[in-house]
């Protein structure tokens, strides 16, 4: 009962979400879900992933649509009606939908390609035999702040988010996963903790840091920390370097003598695929090293592929920030799939907080 | 056999209620009494509404404020319209509509570039040795934006029963000897009543239920219920709790424009547009 209802709504939802590719030029549409600010689309002179593709391989059109958080991309997926054939989640997602079942094994045949891919980044711990998923980029998550107005002294760990001196101008993760994740390195727990005290513990942090908290946020981050209406946030180290671009005063630093997370975005293809072999296609694309340089040059994430380097801003390439060195790498914990009653508790307890419960 | 032909009239529109409306009223109670894992019946979602009730009462309060504002901005605007020549009140009816032209999302968007500290008016009022000002992210910010953006729900039908209003009624109180403040109170306002409790609940609904302005304009504690709604469907995965919160506020919603609508009595004109 509960299926049909939700089937039905879904129906209307997609036929309203996906109306426009029901263009029939013989072509056949390939529906991409990633996230935003999350491909190059031929700004700053920078190559146009989508249309090279589509250029590439004439009979394939690209529907392309965007989510801000994983959990959000997970809420439409499992809602059920929605055809997707890729779907670019992180690392701890891509295990989660592996466990409900979700994907479908990837067919390696269509995408040769993979065999850039660096050994360090294949077989990870969410996708042990290397199934499901291929790496799109990875990174670590750090603090930005802006060195005009945060003093050097402050600048110690992810205390710095909690700090009452910069009450309204500190930014904070608006998912779960992440800002349980900040918590959890400040108070010295797991990652991947599924002790539900620690979690609790991590809801009274975040409780207490709400009332210096500006805005809960995801993609705006960009336009607030280059208007400097915010000073401090935590984010992707990728996007730390789109940002230093617009303005040069921010600063990135990894918390000393804490964790923090280093991530993996991975391709994969949903059940609810229906152009399975376009999508294989696809994702190939992505890992030639050519076309993966120079869209990693626009979004600033590392590649997996390290042949793809040679076709990169050397600038970028070098940058320690993208690519630190292995002994602050190993200081960082990826995110794994954690059970359902434990992300249920996680999620709660974050709504709670976003709430004012 | 007239009352077929109405009937198969009208059928177009049953329709249409029954599916846009009814239906996905009882999809929103059926999700509302069930669980989110197994889908079996259950009262807790409802229970659980009890921890959100004071988000509905700050919601509430919200919007109720900004009624009242937008009814004080708002029935000069409408008389200063009613009163002017067939083509002026063309012209400013347009006027008042205008922004209604415009996505309402891009319009809250527009007062975080205004208010916000590094916006507009804040670095103007820095360029001239001002000190900056806290706009955004405080109560009033909220309001503002829900008058602003609701503004002309409220002009509208008070213009629209304001226009209709025999002068000769007016002529006739002054005759007899009311002063303009008393021919306002006993004369004017009385008629205007059904424009005045349309307006509030063309303001007030919308207002209640909104989930963009108070976070684009309001501090993270400024949470209604809108934004709670919002959250359990799209962050949240619990669409079950979020249908329970959507049926309490349309009780509340009934509840509150039916004791708007109580004001005014049940007088012969009665004729509230909504």
């Amino acid at each position: 009962m509960k299926k049909i209802l939700s089937l039905t709504l879904a129906a209307l939802l997609v036929l309203s979400l996906f109306s426009g590719c029901s263009v029939n030029d013989g072509r056949i549409t390939i529906n991409v879900y990633n996230w935003g600010q999350y491909i190059s689309e031929g700004d700053d002179g920078c190559i146009d992933v989508i249309a090279e593709f589509e250029k590439a391989y004439p009979n394939i059109r690209v529907n392309y649509v965007t989510f801000d958080s994983n959990e959000t991309m997970y809420t439409k997926m499992s809602n059920g009606g929605i055809t997707v054939d890729v779907i670019i989640p992180s690392d701890y997602m891509v295990g989660r939908l592996i466990e409900e079942d979700m994907l479908l094994p990837l067919n390696f045949e269509n995408i040769p390609n993979f065999e850039y891919v660096d050994a360090r980044w294949k077989n990870p711990d969410y996708d042990p035999e290397n199934l499901y998923s291929i790496p799109y980029s990875w990174g670590t998550v750090g603090i930005i702040y802006n060195s005009k107005y945060v003093d050097e002294a402050d600048v110690t760990g992810w205390e710095l988010l909690w700090n009452e001196k910069y009450a309204d101008k500190i930014l904070m993760f608006d998912n779960s996963r992440d800002a349980f994740g900040i918590t959890q390195c400040l108070l010295g727990y797991s990652l991947n903790t599924t002790d539900p005290a620690e979690l609790e513990a991590c809801a009274e942090k975040l409780k207490e840091q709400k009332p210096v908290v500006q805005q809960y946020i995801m993609d705006q981050v960009f336009d607030l920390m280059e208007n400097e209406e915010a000073w401090i946030a935590p984010y992707y180290a990728g996007d730390y370097l789109t940002m230093s671009d617009e303005n040069e005063a921010l600063e990135f630093y990894l918390p000393e003598g804490q964790g923090f997370n280093r991530f993996v975005d991975a391709m994969c293809i949903p059940k609810c695929a229906q152009e399975k072999e376009a999508a294989e296609l696809f994702i190939n694309f992505l890992c030639d090293p050519e076309i993966a340089g120079g869209n990693m040059d626009w979004i600033c994430y590392s590649t997996p592929i390290s042949a793809a380097k040679e076709f990169m801003d050397p600038e970028v390439v070098e940058s320690e920030i993208s690519y630190p060195s292995d002994e602050v790498l190993d200081r960082g914990t990826g995110y794994l799939a954690l059970p359902v009653e434990t992300t249920r508790l996680m999620e709660e307890l974050f709504m709670a907080v976003r709430n004012g419960l | 056999m007239k009352k077929n032909n109405s009937l198969l009239l009208s059928a177009p529109y049953i329709l249409f209620m029954i599916v846009f409306t009814l239906i996905p009223l009882g999809v929103v109670g059926y999700y509302a009494l069930t669980d989110v894992d197994t889908g079996r019946f259950t009262w807790e979602n409802v229970q659980n509404l009890v921890l959100y009730l004071p988000a509905f009462w700050r919601s509430i309060l919200y919007s109720l404020i900004s009624s009242l504002i937008c009814l004080l901005i708002g029935y000069p605007v409408a008389y200063f319209i009613a009163h002017r020549g067939p083509v002026m009140q063309k012209f400013l009816y347009m006027l008042v509509m205008l922004p209604m032209c415009m996505s309402f999302l891009l319009r809250t968007l527009a007062w975080v570039g205004l208010l916000q500290d590094t916006g507009i008016i804040n670095n103007l009022l820095d360029s001239i040795g001002l000190a900056r000002l806290p706009l955004i992210r405080t109560p009033a910010a909220v309001i503002l934006g829900m008058v602003y953006n609701y503004l002309p729900y409220m002009i509208l039908p008070l213009y629209a029963i304001i226009v209709k209003i025999d002068n000769r009624l007016i002529e006739a109180a002054e005759d007899l000897g009311c002063t303009p403040a008393q021919t306002f109170v006993k004369v004017v306002l009385p008629l205007s009543m059904p424009g005045i409790l349309s307006g509030m609940t063309m303001v007030f609904v919308p207002a209640v239920s909104t989930f963009y302005i108070s976070q684009k304009l309001g501090s993270t504690d400024v949470v209604l219920i809108g934004d709670i709604i919002e959250r359990f469907f799209k962050q949240g995965n619990n669409a079950n709790m979020g249908a329970a919160l959507s049926l309490l506020l349309m009780i509340l919603v009934f509840v509150c424009t039916g004791i708007i609508n109580r004001f005014g009595g049940t007088d012969e004109e009665g004729a509230v547009i909504v």
